[in-house]
């Protein structure tokens, strides 16, 4: 269990989520990378040519400092790094449940966190946008890939992700042994 | 009667038969060939849409002044570099920050005439950092930076006439050379009567540093040589590398009908210099300090901006005997070209009126002089045996043999002018064993890789000074064109002929997996120290001092800040210092105002470049960017009000919010 609340270390040095885009003029690729607590390009003046063609459209400007998930994120996590750690100290199969259970919530939130500014994001546009295609919206991709315009944005799981997917199996591994352990007759 | 007639009617349908063979044999099997020759050569040069050439050909735009840049084996046109001459395209020598590149003693000039690029070298293999590229006219060499393919450096040479043998650089950039073609009286500004030009006449070769960090230019020194022509130059390699050769002609000393006058001699010399001990000397206090005036032009850090050092003054070495730092080699006939093989052994001149190509050896020229085989001294110079320093004559060379390259793998190629040819010749038997046509009139050829100790020795581009009929006619004055062969076989085979810019004098080729990983894609504007730079939207201004107007804008996709500008009055000198603020690959702005006396001025992502501007007209004047940016380029545009000397309209400036 330790080892799945260590995992989640991986976080703080990785992105756990990318869009990447695809243009006609764009054959290198154009992109950002989503930390817990940052945005950035994939290329280190990405974000702001995003925010350049964005503008035509009429959507916001994507700066750091707009998102209050990167200020609390990096707390969430290192609670559950610590929790995770406590439940293992402490042997505690419940607080392993307990921790999943969360983990599980705090995903699920997150993935309604990221869709509902996904929606603002596409839909709230600013009436003075040079380029308005009527019944259009922008709306990033929650996951998997859309076109938009001209524009074919991906939106995948990244490198972060990983160290989230084997730290919850991790877990999900530990309650499974311990059911597996206490189940059987002795 | 009937037999007779049957007879004859058969004799007429074998002599038919017998023309149609003939016919089929003489041209049927040619054309055929040359289908099949066309198809390979097609094959050879074809780089599918998308996908890069393997080289860079760089090729100097002669009496364009610029050099142009070329993808090969295709020879797809990349790009011309502006140099020595003025470039309405880009703004170059238009702009504020690029005007003083084109400085000199003389003041401002706009043109020179380009000929020799030559890439800076590391162990005698060209290593991709910089160019160098001589001016012909007005003496300078400029320094061309691989990275972003912008001349970053231009530098005059004092008291020198037609800098022509120049711009080639010692196997490890020690070292870029120049000299004078056109010889001058030294002193500098010196008026005295043409036919005076014996003894007031003199020929200046000089040794021009390079900071091995930076590729920086400093004269170092100057070798005052007799009042001969001096022609070509280049430096050695391997075991020749602490030499440097120039060839010359008008050793006649004439100083006019120079066709017929500089002509009558049998011999001119090669002039063999060591450069190291050259050097030596100088750093010993050989040299002696004289006064020049003369420019060099650079840019200091990251400002952008050029800027302009004059010195007063250049160390001079004249040669005296036993100072054994300079030689003659005697040569047939006005040599023009002297190149030297990948080994660094044979010297090879181009005898422009020799029946022969000359070729003299390395190490025969060291043991003629530690012998003193000298046939004479002229001027403190000693003048070696002939028989001493030659190696071989390649006989039946062609009329008018120009230059030679070097495939590496034991081969000659010399480019022949009258007989319009190239030749290929063994550098072990001195006899040609391959040549092929030149459209038309060949005078440099360049070896991909070659110059250098390891030739890439894969196509052969021969430059060349007319084109008569090879390609749809432009009217009386035509491109000059470049062919492409390819020489990976014992023959030489033509695979492409196109027109270039200018002149194409001489060219190099570099393999394009040297140069990419270093080219840049953008200036970071965290790295513009531009000190009328707009480093943040929201600074946009205008500031007055008295006369002097000064707007600091920005460009970003698709507006100016700002776009509407009041207060200007007539008599103002206006600056209009733009930044572009993209920071994308490719994505450039620019700005032209109607009325204004300058060209446009293209402005790279990250840039800031100035236009100045000085109205001598009331109203309304309207300015756009020149550049097609993005969908909405043609907005992006704006408004200067411009208001008599003495109105008081107040300074304004604002973008939107109207």
């Amino acid at each position: 269990m330790a080892l799945a609340a260590l995992m989640l270390i991986g976080l703080y040095y990785q992105p756990f989520w990318t869009i990447s885009m695809s243009a006609p003029q764009y054959p290198e690729g154009i992109g950002m990378h989503i930390h817990i607590d940052n945005v950035t390009g994939h290329n280190r003046h990405d974000l702001q040519s995003i925010n350049t063609l964005n503008h035509y459209i009429g959507m916001a400007e994507i700066h750091k400092e707009d998102f209050w998930e990167f200020d609390v994120m990096p707390w969430v996590f290192g609670f559950l790094i610590a929790f995770g750690l406590l439940a293992a100290v402490l042997g505690s199969t419940k607080m392993v449940i307990t921790w999943l259970a969360l983990m599980v919530i705090l995903g699920v939130a997150g993935f309604i966190d990221f869709y509902m500014w996904g929606y603002e994001y596409g839909h709230n546009l600013s009436p003075d946008a040079p380029i308005k295609v009527p019944g259009m919206s922008y709306q990033p991709p929650l996951l998997g890939c859309k076109q938009l315009l001209n524009i074919n944005a991906c939106s995948w799981p990244y490198i972060g992700s990983i160290f989230i997917g084997l730290s919850v199996m991790l877990a999900g591994g530990v309650i499974w042994l311990e059911k597996f352990k206490s189940n059987r007759p002795n | 009667m009937n037999n007779n007639k049957s007879n004859t009617l058969r004799g007429l349908l074998f002599g038919a038969g017998f023309i149609a063979v003939a016919a089929f044999i003489f041209t049927g099997c040619p054309s055929q060939q040359s289908m099949l020759d066309s198809r390979d050569a097609a094959e050879k040069v074809y780089v599918a849409p998308g996908e890069h050439d393997e080289y860079y050909g760089f090729f100097s735009g002669g009496y364009s002044g610029q050099l142009s840049v070329w993808g090969l084996p295709s020879a797809r046109f990349l790009k011309v570099i502006p140099v020595f001459s003025q470039d309405p395209e880009t703004g170059y020598g238009y702009s504020e920050e690029t005007k003083p590149l084109l400085m000199t003693s003389y003041g401002f000039i706009p043109w020179d005439d380009s000929h020799h690029p030559h890439i800076s070298q590391t162990d005698g293999d060209a290593d991709g950092r910089w160019i160098y590229i001589n001016a012909n006219n007005t003496p300078r060499i400029a320094r061309i930076d691989l990275q972003t393919f912008e001349t970053k450096e231009i530098l005059e040479l004092p008291n020198t006439g037609g800098n022509h043998a120049s711009s080639f650089v010692t196997s490890n950039s020690e070292y870029v050379i120049g000299a004078t073609r056109f010889s001058i009286p030294y002193e500098m500004d010196l008026d005295v009567p043409i036919d005076s030009y014996s003894e007031e006449f003199r020929g200046a070769l000089s040794f021009i540093a390079l900071d091995p960090e930076t590729g920086m230019m400093e004269m170092d020194f100057q070798i005052l040589v007799p009042p001969y022509n001096y022609d070509l130059g280049r430096a050695g390699k391997g075991p020749s590398s602490d030499w440097v050769f120039f060839t010359t002609y008008n050793t006649e000393e004439a100083h006019t009908l120079l066709e017929v006058n500089a002509s009558r001699n049998d011999k001119d010399y090669v002039a063999a210099i060591n450069w190291k001990r050259a050097a030596e000397l100088v750093r010993n206090g050989a040299g002696e300090t004289m006064s020049a005036e003369y420019y060099h032009n650079y840019y200091e850090g990251n400002q952008g901006i050029a800027i302009n050092v004059v010195k007063d003054q250049v160390t001079v070495l004249t040669p005296e005997d036993g100072q054994n730092f300079i030689y003659f080699m005697p040569t047939p006939k006005s040599p023009h070209g002297v190149d030297i093989d990948p080994s660094g052994e044979y010297i090879v001149a181009g005898g422009k009126l020799a029946t022969v190509i000359p070729v003299h050896s390395f190490s025969r020229m060291l043991d003629a002089i530690e012998n003193e085989r000298f046939e004479g001294h002229v001027e403190g110079i000693p003048i070696l045996d002939y028989d001493a320093t030659i190696i071989g004559e390649v006989e039946n060379p062609g009329l008018g043999p120009l230059h030679t390259e070097f495939d590496g793998r034991g081969y000659a190629y010399t480019s022949v002018y009258i007989s319009s040819e190239i030749v290929k010749w063994s550098l072990e038997t001195f006899e040609v064993v391959d040549r092929i046509d030149a459209y038309y009139s060949i005078g440099h050829l360049m070896i991909t890789g070659g110059d250098t100790r390891n030739p890439d020795a894969r196509y052969l581009v021969g430059l060349t000074k007319t084109a008569k009929d090879r390609y749809l006619p432009t009217g009386p004055k035509q491109n000059h064109p470049a062919q492409l062969y390819d020489i990976s076989g014992d023959r030489m085979q033509l695979l492409l002929d196109f027109p270039t810019i200018g002149e194409p004098h001489y060219a190099q080729a570099i393999r394009a997996d040297i140069v990419t990983p270093n080219v840049k894609q953008i200036y970071e504007m965290e790295e513009n120290d531009h000190p009328h730079a707009l480093l943040r939207v929201a600074d946009n201004r205008i500031e007055r001092d008295g006369d002097t107007v000064r707007v600091y804008m920005s460009s970003t996709r698709s507006h100016f800040r700002p776009d509407n500008i009041e207060g200007v009055r007539v008599g103002d000198t206006v600056y209009i210092h733009l930044t572009n603020l993209e920071q994308e690959w490719d994505v450039v702005h620019g700005i032209a105002i109607k009325g204004a006396n300058n060209s446009e001025i293209l402005v790279a992502p990250g840039q800031t470049k100035t236009m100045k501007w000085e109205p001598t007209r009331t109203g309304i004047f309207p300015f756009y960017c020149t550049a097609f940016c993005s969908a909405l380029h043609q907005e992006m545009q704006g408004y200067i009000r411009v208001s008599a000397a003495d109105s008081d309209v107040a300074l304004t400036w604002s973008t939107g919010g109207n």
